[in-house]
């Protein structure tokens, strides 16, 4: 595969910004840099292992990632430890959400008739496709060929922009880091910060070769790639005509939204255009009014590590004379329903998407986000993502390369410690294992994994096995040779030792050293 | 073919166990959930009464913490502390847009140096002029000490949304009894006019995209002055 | 104190020395251990792999084996190791429950409830912090993480060893990631394994200790394998190994690999 400059991948779909286009003088023949653009934003490329086997290779991302998850950890850190009760904050927000799931329908539909009450337009959408069309009508009703958007999970869940684009409608994101994203036609791959896996210099270069009117004396000081970005978009703020969103909270009994963020690009595109679309999952409900108190404590906390994020808009349909005349909102399922099907998975949908998780997580520090194979990486996005395709594959579906992604991780509980909404994550992980592994009995053939599990539940289900079993390794002892370490095996266990030595078996187990020591000589009987 | 939020409602139906919804795409019909009790047991409110010194230091150091400018003022000074602050914001004619419900002693000390636009819902000012004005004067709602964070409720003395996010510099007057400890308190009395729009303005924008390192001033006002009166 | 020792499967057969350092820890300290012979396995590695139909008579010959101390027959069950604690405490009836067998699950959560870890155990349930041990060498200790995360010990095991006579306790930079180990996660996805231990060796070897100490077994195997094969000159020892040292019955540095130009020196 051949890559272009800085491996960014051959312009596809972005809004003309007078750049020419990478790889157009024909040196790069292939459209797509390290990370193809999707079909399904929720299944592409390889399956885990193997992506991550790729980028595990990449020395600058592993830089760019390690330097960036340590600072936002100790922030966090920090801010959450002067909360004296962010136990019981926890403890609140974990059941409120759960409450929501409970009473999902009464509350959406409490929720529609709040905001229909106040001037808004609600529509419902079962999948991508449908929301896509959804917005692209509002855009064309409206006569435009570009709208600004405020970055958000759920559109690029359902590959907006890309269906704007081929009907015609630019969309312009106007997140910094999307817009980074944007601009490479990279993909995303941290949902807080999604241009986490480039440094200040990939960013520079980035803006120089496709932004079109960055300054050409542009250095790699933060904050004069942040002035840069700011006079790039003034203007698309100051004349368009629609905006899209999409919505960290609907509170079901007011009909309020909230969009939580820190540039005031979500102020502006909320603020400024005539008509606004937001695009909420089934599940981003809250109760009440009240219990935004809950989850604006905890939210910024832990997603940025700052007490409160700069800015957090609230809005409750049309304000006469102040922002947008026309609103819609468009309540989307995609997968979500099978999502609250499970019983223990459901859970997956308290997700506040703050991106602790990711954070704190030592498989993604090294791996990255493209390496998950959707936009949602990380802890969460191995627990969500093939619950949300189980009815396109995902757990249900035997080869799926999401199946593979509840195995991605050592259990090793981070990201429970520090999910807000004290989501499971582990326990998740492992039901879902369980469910694959389930769905995978019914099926022919032979799997090395399932012998092997059953033949060792025989052995380590009865005391008598286990010790003979246990006798029987002492006599490969002598395997260790004279350093007592094995370290060339077989597969599967080549796959350890490529790396890792291994201890040859003792010559005595525990139970015979116990048995010596510490038991009168049994009968022939007793001893099993 | 049934239409779409009869379909969602009842594969969300479905989903809960409740009878007679149906299937999930995927097929499922999911168990019933439990009744939930939502544990209240954070704090409601904070130690300090709302004005409090304590309070205020902490605002204070909040805000300052955020890069925002803040200073106490007395009443009587406000005049000519919004002044001086506009004053020098342009090497010409100062502009300064202000809604038109605010007080208009705090407008008192401008004098000819600087010129006041007036913006209302009934004749708001486009988004263009707002990009060529310095400064915007507001009054705000109410203020939350641990978080920095300062709310806008769009009524007359706050203004449109717009006006408070497009020129370049906030100066948003606080008054000390407005200034409570936590975000609870400021959430319950928020609650009492949930449908008004709200801003949340903790600092000037910032983004932190960049290595997450932190950088004040994107694309909301690069520099907010926060006015503690009373 | 009359304790049941449930010594682990890995631990039985791969490292007799922690349950051996078990055994004579407890009994120096005046109790006194019992083995029940028909114990195997706590279920976990079928339970993380999501075998959970594989589990269940694993689980059930645990839950059997050891209900004798929900009768009071034994004051305590001890388990050398925080994963496995971990799983008696939060996977055991979980998996009893979904085969549908609440009898058993019941039973489960009775002999969990007795359950300790070895630091768990001596700090909390026979109140000691110095044990009497001494160990004369530079240790750095791995919070590993489920008995970090999972069983919250906090820093019991540090109090342990930092009482220990003669220790030079170091810190471990990074001491709380996780080292990569996983179960079968160090197999199905063996390069990010890798690339973890990599960083916590690194992190092993820059404290110059020459035993890194840890309450699991299976971390030890993976951490002691990583550094092993770097011929670090770094050995593991489990902490029961060093809490068991005395000067009388001093615990030996365990066989450190070395680069062979060290050795030739
Ligand atoms: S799962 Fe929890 S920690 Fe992870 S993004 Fe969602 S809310 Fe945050």
């Amino acid at each position: 595969m051949s890559r272009t400059f800085l491996g960014l991948p051959r312009r596809l779909s972005r809004p003309d910004d007078g750049a020419p286009p990478a790889g157009a003088d024909g040196s790069s023949e292939q459209p797509f840099g390290p990370v193809p653009h999707p079909q399904a934003p929720l299944r592409w490329g390889d399956a885990f292992p193997v992506a991550a086997h790729r980028t595990l290779q990449d020395a600058q991302l592993r830089r760019n990632l390690g330097h960036a998850t340590q600072v936002i950890r100790a922030k966090r850190a920090a801010v959450v430890d002067e909360v004296p009760d962010w136990e019981a904050l926890r403890d609140a927000g974990s059941a409120l959400k759960e409450r929501v799931m409970a009473e999902l329908p009464e509350l959406l539909q409490r929720l529609e008739e709040n905001v229909t009450a106040r001037g808004g337009v609600v529509h419902w959408a079962r999948d991508a496709a449908e929301a896509n069309r959804i917005v692209t009508e509002i855009a064309r009703a409206k006569g435009a060929d570009e709208v600004v958007k405020v970055k958000s999970m759920a559109t690029q869940e359902i590959g907006l922009n890309e269906h704007l684009a081929a009907e015609g409608i630019a969309a312009i994101e106007t997140d910094l880091a999307e817009l980074i994203v944007q601009l490479a036609d990279d993909m995303p791959s941290h949902i807080l910060v999604p241009a986490i896996h480039r440094n200040r210099t990939e960013i520079r270069d980035i803006f120089l070769a496709r932004m079109g009117d960055a300054p050409p004396d542009l250095s790699d000081v933060p904050r004069e790639l942040a002035m840069a970005a700011r006079a790039h978009l003034r203007r698309k703020f100051l004349s368009a005509k629609v905006a899209v969103s999409g919505a960290n909270f609907g509170v079901a009994s007011t009909g309020t939204l909230a969009v939580v963020e820190s540039e005031g690009n979500g102020r502006m595109c909320l603020t400024l255009p005539e008509t606004l679309v937001t695009v909420m999952g089934i599940e981003k409900l809250v109760p009440d009014f009240e219990d935004l108190e809950v989850f604006m404590q905890l939210l910024p906390r832990s997603s940025t590590g700052e007490r409160m994020n700069p800015y957090t808009s609230l809005w409750t349909g049309v304000t006469p004379g102040d922002g947008p005349s026309e609103f819609h909102l468009v309540l989307l399922d995609n997968g979500r329903t099978d999502v609250l099907a499970d019983e223990v998975g459901r859970a997956a949908l308290h997700c506040i998407r703050c991106s602790a998780c990711l954070n704190v997580c030592p498989v993604y520090e090294r791996v990255g986000g493209h390496a998950y194979g959707s936009v949602y990486p990380g802890p969460i996005g191995a627990i969500l993502t093939p619950q949300l395709t189980a009815s396109t594959g995902g757990v249900s579906g035997h080869g799926d390369v999401n199946a593979a992604l509840p195995y991605a991780s050592t259990l090793c509980g981070a990201c429970y410690e520090v999910c807000p909404v004290k989501i499971d994550i582990p326990s998740i992980l492992v039901d879902l294992r369980a469910r694959e592994v389930d769905a995978d009995r019914s099926r022919n053939g032979v799997d090395p994994w399932a012998a092997a599990m059953k033949a060792a539940s025989w052995v380590m289900s009865d005391g008598g096995r286990f010790g003979l079993a246990g006798r029987a390794a002492t006599l490969a002892h002598g395997l260790g040779g004279r350093d007592g370490v094995i370290s060339v095996a077989p597969p599967p266990a080549s796959a350890w030792t490529r790396t890792r030595d291994l201890p040859a078996p003792p010559s005595q187990t525990f139970r015979q050293w116990w048995a010596k020591e510490h038991e009168t000589p049994r009968t022939p009987e007793e001893e099993r | 073919m049934t239409d779409a939020r009869t379909e969602v409602l009842s594969r969300v139906g479905a989903a809960l166990g409740r009878p007679g919804s149906g299937t999930t795409p995927a097929g499922k019909v999911g168990a019933a959930p439990r009744d939930v009790v939502v544990p209240r047991g954070y704090r409601a409110a904070g130690e300090h009464v709302a004005g409090s010194p304590e309070v205020l230091e902490q605002l204070v150091d909040r805000l300052v913490d955020y890069k925002a400018h803040v200073q106490q003022v007395a009443e009587a000074d406000l005049p000519a502390t919004v002044a001086r602050l506009v004053r020098g914001l342009s090497a010409g004619r100062a502009v300064v847009v202000a809604p038109h419900g605010i007080d208009p002693g705090w407008l008192a000390g401008l004098g000819d140096e600087v010129a006041v636009r007036e913006d209302s819902p009934a004749s708001p000012l486009p988004a263009t002029e707002l990009d060529a004005v310095d400064a915007v004067l507001t009054a705000a709602r109410v203020a939350c000490s641990e978080t920095g964070t300062i709310v806008l409720d769009g009524q007359p003395d706050q203004g449109r949304r717009a006006i408070s996010l497009v020129p370049d510099v906030h100066v948003c007057v606080v008054r000390t009894a407005q200034v409570v400890q936590t975000v609870p308190e400021a959430v319950r009395l928020l609650g009492a006019h949930p449908e008004r729009p709200l801003t949340w303005i903790s600092g000037p924008s910032a983004t932190s995209d960049i290595e997450l390192d932190r950088v004040e001033g994107v694309h909301g006002p690069r520099t907010l002055h926060v006015l503690l009166v009373g | 104190m009359r304790i049941a020792l449930a010594a682990t499967c890995i631990a039985d057969t791969m490292f007799p020395g922690a349950p051996r350092a078990t055994v004579r820890l407890l009994e120096r300290l005046g109790h006194e251990v019992v083995f029940p012979r028909a114990q195997a396995c706590c279920g976990q590695m079928h339970v993380n792999t999501g075998y959970f139909d594989e589990a269940v008579p694993v689980v059930r010959n645990h839950v059997e084996t050891f209900a004798p101390v929900a009768d009071g027959e034994w004051d305590a069950v001890v388990i050398p190791s925080g994963s496995c604690t971990g799983s008696v405490r939060h996977q055991q009836a979980m998996v009893c429950r979904r085969a549908g067998l609440d009898e058993l699950a019941a039973t489960a959560e009775a002999v969990a409830a007795k359950t300790y870890e070895l630091s768990e155990l001596l700090v909390d349930v026979l109140g000691v912090t110095d044990v009497g041990a001494w160990f004369p060498h530079r240790v750095t200790y791995h919070p590993t993480c489920h008995s970090l995360r999972m069983l919250h010990v906090g820093d019991r095991p540090l109090r342990l060893l930092r009482a220990v006579e003669d220790i030079d306790l170091v810190e471990l930079p990074a001491a709380e990631s996780c080292c990569g180990f996983g179960g079968t996660f160090a197999l199905k996805n063996a390069d990010t394994s890798a690339a973890m231990l990599a960083d916590k060796t690194a992190h092993v070897r820059a404290t110059g200790a020459a035993v890194v100490t840890a309450g699991d077994m299976s971390c030890l195997m993976h951490i002691g394998g990583g550094l092993s094969r770097q011929r670090a000159g770094v050995g593991t020892l489990h902490l029961a190994e060093i809490l068991a040292s005395t000067r009388a019955e001093p615990t030996a540095l365990p066989p450190a690999r070395r680069a062979a130009t060290e050795v030739a020196r």
